[in-house]
């Protein structure tokens, strides 16, 4: 791996996981989409800042992006408020309204400047070991490596200074307003969190791919774990293997790394949809299918409860009896049943017939006197 | 040159009509979408679209308009379809669905745009048009192929009207009254998909979900009335879609997808502003009206008070006391004005007043409605 390779590899995984942190509350919170409008609207902030400064590495332009995103918040509640429409359809106006402007802008005057569309979409995470940092002299990395070392710092900070209050806001707000936690507070500072995040990977990954990084990971890790704290770390694990499984496909493909990176972060996601241990599909389905062996089986300790010591009994508990047909089961679920018992320990064959265990006659008790 | 002669310009021609078609189809869509308050799917369905481009693109090699859209359709299609299983299937909710898969669908398409860009042949260059859109591209076969769709989408649109007008207000009385909710639902997703794949040429798979969004947003500040609501939003979808359109390829430099964004939301803050009955103008006023006439009964009510604590019910009182007695709602001045004006108040200084004779028997007569309500 050459220098620049791992250099990439280093921020790609940085970015990640400074996007993924405020993305566990934006999922939590149910506000995901809130993400998409900012990453869209700081743009404009963006822009604004740039053709007053004429300079892209300007600490300006984070603050005007931090601002319209805070605006972008602060237009759909107030559009909330008139009544007149519902919130999906408010950040579905607002954010589309503000990027175009930031684009035309773009496109109209800012034509042949580093700025251009093509960068707000894909980003230029492979540019990015080409501006060094320099201090006195000596070249000690990329400089948006520490930007986004920056932005990773400032969301654990900012995580850990405010655990529990950001924990009790997103669970209970209930209980958060009665201990007198502002929530107003909370979700305004957690939306210039994003917007930070956002207007500083939006060099290295532009405007949509962010919310990749923000929403799949968290997404991720709630399907994996019923704990904040583990849900946390989770999801800047899953971000930051996303990342550096993504440089390597683009690397192989020759495609946009910032894509390949979020594909990755979906291919993660689908993973834990099937594979998930609890919540995982394959989990479901599984557990479904034990549940209707295990009900079956019972209904059969309680069958042969029933006649066990009675005249009928080697009709009635007869395997052939109890295969062809008696629950109405399909021949080959009866089989399985039979087999599921048997391997529980809950009875045994003896020349053909099914005798209960101990342990089976005490089950089929506790089937019919429900305990 | 005559006025009309920028219309007989052949391809801005061409450009009006697929501007008004795709704004057409996706205001009358996007109007179902508004009320199911799923206006965001539309964001999920355009961004979902770009990968299914860029396949048809790899599949087929042609970039033929129908080619291209029938990909859009299908992964925009198929990103829904994900969005509702990982809804339906899993804890995580809407908003988190619709984020994560259409920022992901949309990584996936610029991985296999940049591919498409880096392949040895050249000759795909074009699809980048499908970001923010290129009106000025629009060739007289693109819209052909725009009707093609979009007309069928609309008649089914009025086919079903009385079926997806029940599933957009009351979906549980639907299925109720055993209509095939379900089966409606997939439908309405269908047919929106396809509104939204017509307007990828012309306004990009970024900006696409604001034409689901915002025509309608103005169109249900002026009318109760759904149908109307439908033609409305249309017709608002339409306007906006040409004017951005024309202005658009009238210019360099002008990408079109932002352009009729910016044409739409103003109509939107102009509906929003001064729609009758529900723009915030109108409701102002209305609040202002009130208050002022709130105010009013008040000062008279007040008077008639002081006219019965008197033994002379004509006697007046000094305006100060008046001030006092409505404290916090004020307009004491201007109320007593306008008492004076009907004649239902009098001064013999402007400092003091009482009630004339016909307002203390019209005061009277309010205290007397206002008790018989209580």
């Amino acid at each position: 791996m050459s220098n620049a390779q791992v250099e990439i590899q280093l921020i790609a995984s940085v970015t990640a996981a400074a996007c993924a942190l405020p993305g566990v509350f934006l999922v939590l919170r149910r506000m995901a989409m809130m993400s998409d409008a900012i990453s869209h609207a700081i743009l404009l902030g963006i822009v604004l800042a740039f053709f007053a400064t004429h300079d892209l590495s300007s600490i300006f332009l984070v603050i005007a992006a931090v601002l319209t995103g805070l605006l972008t918040v602060a237009l759909v509640e107030a559009l909330n408020k008139t009544r007149l429409l519902r919130e999906d359809a408010s950040i579905g106006l607002v954010f589309p309204f503000l990027f175009s402007i930031g684009v035309i802008l773009i496109s109209r005057y800012a034509g042949g400047v580093h700025l251009d569309t093509d960068a707000v979409l894909l980003g230029e995470l492979a540019f990015a070991p080409f501006n060094r940092l320099e201090i006195l002299g000596n070249d000690i990395g990329p400089i948006s490596l520490y930007v986004m070392l920056g932005a990773l710092l400032l969301n654990i900070i900012y995580i850990a200074l405010f655990y529990k209050e950001l924990k009790i806001s997103t669970f209970d707000t209930g209980l958060a307003a009665s201990l007198g936690i502002s929530p107003a507070i909370i979700h305004y500072s957690h939306m210039g969190l994003v917007s930070v995040t956002a207007v500083t990977a939006f060099d290295a990954v532009g405007s949509i791919l962010v919310v990749a990084l923000m929403i799949a990971p968290a997404a991720t890790a709630y399907l994996l774990t019923d704990r904040l704290i583990v849900m946390i770390f989770l999801s800047a694990f899953i971000a930051i293997v996303s990342a550096i499984g993504g440089y390597w496909a683009a690397h192989f493909l020759d495609a946009s790394i910032a894509g390949s990176m979020a594909t990755m972060t979906g291919v993660s996601f689908l993973l834990a949809f099937f594979f998930a241990p609890n919540r995982g599909m394959v989990a479901i389905a599984r557990r479904h299918h034990r549940q209707r062996f295990e009900f079956a089986g019972r209904m059969l300790t309680v069958h042969l409860l029933q006649h066990e010591g009675e005249p009928d009994e080697s009709y009635e508990s007869g395997i052939e009896h109890l295969q062809s047909g008696h629950f109405q089961w399909e021949p080959h679920f009866a089989s399985g049943v039979v087999k599921f018992g048997q391997k529980h320990g809950w009875y045994n064959e003896d020349s053909g017939i099914l005798k209960l265990t101990e342990k089976g006659k005490t089950l089929a008790g506790k089937a019919v006197t429900g305990e | 040159m005559d006025y009309l002669g920028i219309f007989s310009d052949y391809t801005l021609r061409t450009v009006a009509l697929g501007a008004a078609l795709l704004g057409l189809v996706s205001g009358a869509l996007g109007t179902f979408a508004f009320l199911r308050r799923q206006s965001l799917i539309g964001d999920a369905m355009s961004h979902a679209a770009l990968p299914g481009i860029a396949l048809a693109f790899l599949i087929t090699g042609s970039k033929a308009t129908i080619v291209l859209l029938i990909g859009a359709a299908i992964a925009g299609w198929l990103g829904t379809w994900f969005i509702i299983k990982v809804v339906n299937l899993t804890r995580i909710k809407e908003d988190s669905a619709l984020g994560l898969i259409l920022s992901v669908f949309f990584g996936f398409g610029l991985v296999l745009l940049t591919f498409i860009q880096k392949m040895p042949q050249a000759s795909q260059a074009g699809l980048d048009k499908f970001l923010f859109g290129q009106a000025a591209t629009l060739l007289e076969r693109d819209v052909v192929v725009m009707a093609a769709l979009g007309v069928p989408v609309l008649i089914l649109t009025i086919l079903f009207w009385k079926e997806l007008k029940l599933l957009s207000f009351d979906r549980d009385f639907g299925s109720h009254s055993g209509f095939p909710m379900h089966r409606l639902e997939l439908l309405l997703t269908s047919l929106l998909v396809i509104a939204i794949v017509i307007g990828l040429q012309t306004v990009g798979v970024v900006l696409m979900s604001a034409m689901i969004v915002a025509p309608p947003a103005a169109a249900r500040q002026w009318t109760d009335r759904m149908g109307v609501m439908v033609v409305l939003s249309s017709f608002f979808g339409a306007v906006s879609g040409v004017a951005g359109a024309v202005i658009s390829s009238l210019s360099n430099n002008l990408p079109t997808g932002p352009t009729i964004v910016i044409c739409m939301s103003g109509i939107v803050i102009f509906s929003i502003l001064f729609a009758p009955n529900r723009g915030l103008l109108w409701a102002a006023v209305q609040k202002k009206r009130n208050n002022r006439k709130l105010q009013l009964q008040a000062v008279m009510e007040d008077l008639y008070f002081l006219s019965r604590q008197h033994k002379n019910p004509l006697y007046a009182h000094p305006v100060a006391v008046l001030r006092t007695m409505s404290a916090g709602h004020g307009g004491v001045d201007r109320s007593l004005e306008v008492l004076k004006s009907r004649g239902l108040a009098q001064s013999s200084d402007d400092d003091n007043w009482s009630l004339t004779e016909t307002g203390i028997k019209e005061a009277g007569a309010n205290v007397m409605k206002f008790k018989g309500q209580i």
